[in-house]
């Protein structure tokens, strides 16, 4: 297998585009990353994009051929690939294994979805396909509902509260006021988040993402190459994807993700390095109990203990490890198919020394974590300075 | 959320009834069923399995924004059950108030109207849980 670099990099601003639409913001992101890779164009031979359900939400699908198109990018294959909220992760993933392989040379990979052109209601009908229709969806489950039982479970398990939650919303707003990039960049307050609406009981509507409108893109290539575009290249040291049930009830535990532990491992195995190591991560933050586990099943902190670490500042961007800078989901924005690209465009800014008001001092490895649904699939990667 | 008829059709025995299957090769019974047992594989041998339908609340919420088709009864309490004859499944408690739910309580299946598609649409029916030591007091809704 090749080593595999980013060379380039682009995003939309996340937020509610009522004057844009999906081949918008999908091709804003693409050239943007095209003109930041030094590529002419004609070195491209395949494309991946990340998009969870832009039949559903704008009656589109066949968007692989439509962005080909749409980019000028015909005749070569653009292929799209769903994995929920993990869909941005998988493509992601599946343009690395094009460039490992030496099947293609120089792969564009985009995410994007375009959620505000439907009311909430239907929106939230439609992410709640991440989990199982017929035995958690059909009987009354929500997506706040789902992480909802796994932050009870969490909350009995090991002492976590609410206000510990609350202030991973206030670390990731913090964050994201430093980001032109997000959807939201106000600051906010423990008082914001313990006094905004109740979804499911002890989710407040601050302690979850929003709905998003954005798109992101990376462009790939061999690293023995890539110097030739870019003068800073960003290595894909590790990249891993993992699988678990479909169902939440189905799982042997609610207060971890199995597949982000079993990813992490297998990423730093691979990487031949340790939690230790990282210097700045984008984790997945659907919820705020999401970003308190994932830290814990990544590594970085004990488990039980990524409540109290968080509400201690350990998380923040002078932290003992900054986690999410670019707002994370939360502040960010999710524009689900996009996110696991625009993590990794987060993290190439960091290790490039370009992330400006959140840069993180010395920053040489980052880490990336996508989860979909609450669970079902979890993508690693692990990228490094060159 | 919208089923289409024949979706609902066949889910009747495994909803109403809590059909589940159990593999006789590791003795693992599985509600909701499964295909193919995930030990065992092709090695695997399903046969069906009616569930009692008692456990103990593994987890549980209360959800404010419902998801659709379950507006008129927000807000309900969501849960995960441990069934005592092995695995866990999602489903609502109902007849309680969420202060009176405690993780580790006792609940029994009971027999209940799900939801409905909309005023001309489907109306579904299916288990929910209730708790056990709620079930000999009168439990005023209003």
């Amino acid at each position: 297998m090749r080593k595999v670099a980013i060379i380039g990099i682009g995003m939309t601003k996340f937020g509610e585009h009522w004057e844009r639409g999906f081949r918008n913001l999908v091709i804003e992101a693409g050239i943007k990353a095209m003109e930041d890779s030094g590529l002419q164009g004609n070195e491209i031979s395949a494309g991946y994009v990340g998009n969870m359900a832009s039949g559903s939400l704008i009656g589109q699908e066949h968007v692989g051929a439509l962005i080909a198109d749409q980019m000028g990018l015909n005749p070569i294959p653009i292929t799209r690939v769903e994995a929920a909220c993990a869909s941005g992760g998988v493509a992601l993933r599946q343009g690395y294994l094009a460039v490992a392989s030496g099947a293609h040379d120089f792969v564009v990979v985009g995410g994007v979805e375009k959620m505000n052109d439907l009311d909430t209601t239907s929106v939230s009908e439609i992410l709640g396909g991440a989990g199982d229709e017929e035995w958690e969806l059909f009987l009354g489950a929500t997506f706040p509902g789902l992480y909802a039982l796994m932050a009870k479970r969490h909350m009995y398990e090991y002492g976590t509260t609410e206000e510990m939650m609350a202030s991973v919303a206030v670390k990731n707003h913090e964050h994201g006021s430093r980001n032109p990039y997000a959807q939201f960049q106000n600051k906010i307050t423990i008082d914001t988040v313990m006094n905004s609406k109740m979804v499911a009981d002890p989710l407040k509507v601050f302690d979850c993402s929003p709905i998003t409108d954005g798109a992101a893109a990376v462009v790939l290539a061999p690293l023995d190459v890539a110097k030739k575009y870019n003068a800073q290249p960003i290595e894909i040291v590790a990249s891993v994807q993992i699988s678990d049930t479909i169902a939440l009830h189905s799982r042997e535990k609610l207060s971890e993700i199995k597949a982000t532990k079993i990813a992490a491992q297998k990423a730093f195995e691979i990487a031949k390095i340790t939690p230790k190591d990282i210097n700045v991560a984008e984790v997945h933050d659907c919820f705020t109990i999401a970003e308190i586990m994932a830290i814990e099943d990544l590594g970085f902190f004990k488990k039980g203990e990524g409540g109290k670490a968080s509400l201690e500042g350990k998380t923040g961007l002078n932290g003992e490890i900054p986690i999410n800078t670019s707002g994370g989901l939360k502040s960010a924005g999710h524009p689900v198919g996009a996110t696991g690209i625009k993590q990794a465009v987060e993290i190439t800014w960091q290790l490039r020394e370009k992330a400006e008001a959140r840069q993180v001092a010395d920053a040489e490895i980052g880490l990336t974590h996508n989860v979909g649904g609450s669970g079902a699939t979890v993508v690693v990667h692990i990228f490094k300075k060159t | 959320m919208k089923e289409s008829i024949p979706l609902t059709w066949r889910r009747i025995p495994e909803r109403y009834r809590m059909k589940g299957v159990k593999c006789t090769i590791c003795s693992t019974n599985y509600f909701p069923p499964r295909i193919v047992c995930p030990k065992c594989r092709r090695k695997g041998k399903l046969e069906t399995f009616y569930f009692k339908g008692n456990g103990t609340v593994y987890s549980f919420t209360e959800i404010h924004s419902p998801a659709s088709g379950f507006e008129e009864q927000v807000p309900y309490i969501f849960a995960i059950i441990d069934l005592d004859e092995g695995s866990h499944v999602t489903g609502q408690i109902v007849d309680a108030r969420k202060d009176d739910v405690k993780i580790g309580d006792r609940v029994e299946a009971v027999f209940r109207k799900t939801q409905s598609d909309d005023p001309e649409g489907l109306i579904h029916y299916g288990f929910k849980f209730r708790l056990i030591k709620n079930k000999k007091t009168e439990i005023k809704l209003m």
